[in-house]
């Protein structure tokens, strides 16, 4: 029945992953199933600082729909988010307050720059704002845009839960991710 | 259907329960120990909208502002009861009357007596 109205509707569920089929049973990687799991549950963080926002504001309602994509619960904290969304200009005042928002976030954690602003500090290059937030915390996927429409919005998201679905299980303990942060200035 | 029931019919439901609540406890566990963790001393402290918080959250105030606020509760209460008197003002006729302002007396007494102790006086 369920499978049937999928076939009809072209609705798209998430695949399983690989694994070993058989009657009743069905065994695989825990790595794949957390990957899975991960990836169609990521809770952004909204750091909406200018007019990005507001085609994030579009990407969140029913025409664009984030939700689609198991992102439609916002956290306004960052202890139970998955994504940063840095969307808008960040001037440099405003630099330790996302580095604060940033640590605070639990792990796993991605970040997704939207814009030219936060990317590279866009048209304001100037001494009051910040060329680029990847100075002060890494990124992980940037979308270009002044402003982006929401489909590249979406594409970013997308292009992040690729990013936790395929992600080594045990990169976050790794040295090499604990240098990256270093290099930050991050413990 | 058989219409004795004996208790042992209903194990099915305590078995769901222990179903039920092993399911949560198994998978808030299991997050607990799989997921990475970094608790650097930035990570633990209190998220102020990412503002450093300074100093302790439990500082003596200002006990005006109490006042205020339990007046406020006071005369709150005051409108409430005046809109069921509103409301059946007729049927409550003269006794309703005599009773609300009774009781409104009795808080401008108190407000008298708050007012005489200089409770809104907030320069002194």
């Amino acid at each position: 029945m369920a499978k049937e109205i999928i076939k009809r509707t072209k609705l798209e569920i998430a695949k399983s992953p690989e694994g070993l089929e058989g009657p009743g049973f069905f065994a695989t990687k825990l790595e794949d199933v957390v990957g899975l799991a991960r990836k169609n549950s990521l809770w952004p963080l909204p750091f909406a600082t200018s007019c990005c926002g507001i085609e994030f504001m579009a990407t969140m309602a029913s025409h664009y729909d984030l939700g689609r994509f198991g992102s439609e619960r916002l956290s306004f904290s960052p202890r139970q988010a998955d994504m940063l969304m840095v969307m808008g200009t960040i001037a440099k005042k405003m630099g330790p307050t996302l580095r604060q928002v940033y640590e605070q976030m639990a792990e796993p954690k991605w970040v997704l720059s939207v814009g030219a602003c936060a990317s590279t500090g866009g048209i304001f290059d100037t001494y009051s704002v910040l060329q680029g937030i990847d100075k002060i915390i890494p990124v992980d996927v940037y979308v270009p845009g002044c402003p982006p429409r929401p489909e590249q919005i979406l594409e970013g998201v997308l292009k992040i839960q690729e990013m936790a679905q395929n992600e080594s299980f045990r990169r976050r303990e790794s040295d090499e991710y604990k240098k990256m942060l270093n290099s930050y200035g991050i413990e | 259907m058989n219409q004795n029931s004996s208790p042992v019919d209903y194990l099915p439901i305590l078995l769901m329960f222990v179903v039920a609540l092993g399911f949560v406890v198994t998978t808030m566990l299991a997050s607990h120990w799989l997921g990475p963790k970094r608790k650097t001393k930035i990570k633990l402290d209190s998220f102020e909208c990412g503002i450093e918080s300074l100093g302790n959250a439990r500082l003596p105030f200002a006990i005006k502002y109490f006042l205020v606020a339990i007046l406020f509760v006071l005369f709150d209460i005051e409108v409430v009861f005046m809109y069921p008197w509103a409301v059946n003002f007729k049927e409550l006729g003269m006794l309703g009357v005599i009773e609300v302002f009774s009781f409104i007396i009795l808080l401008l007494i108190g407000f008298y007596y708050m007012l005489s102790k200089k409770a809104l006086k907030w320069e002194e």
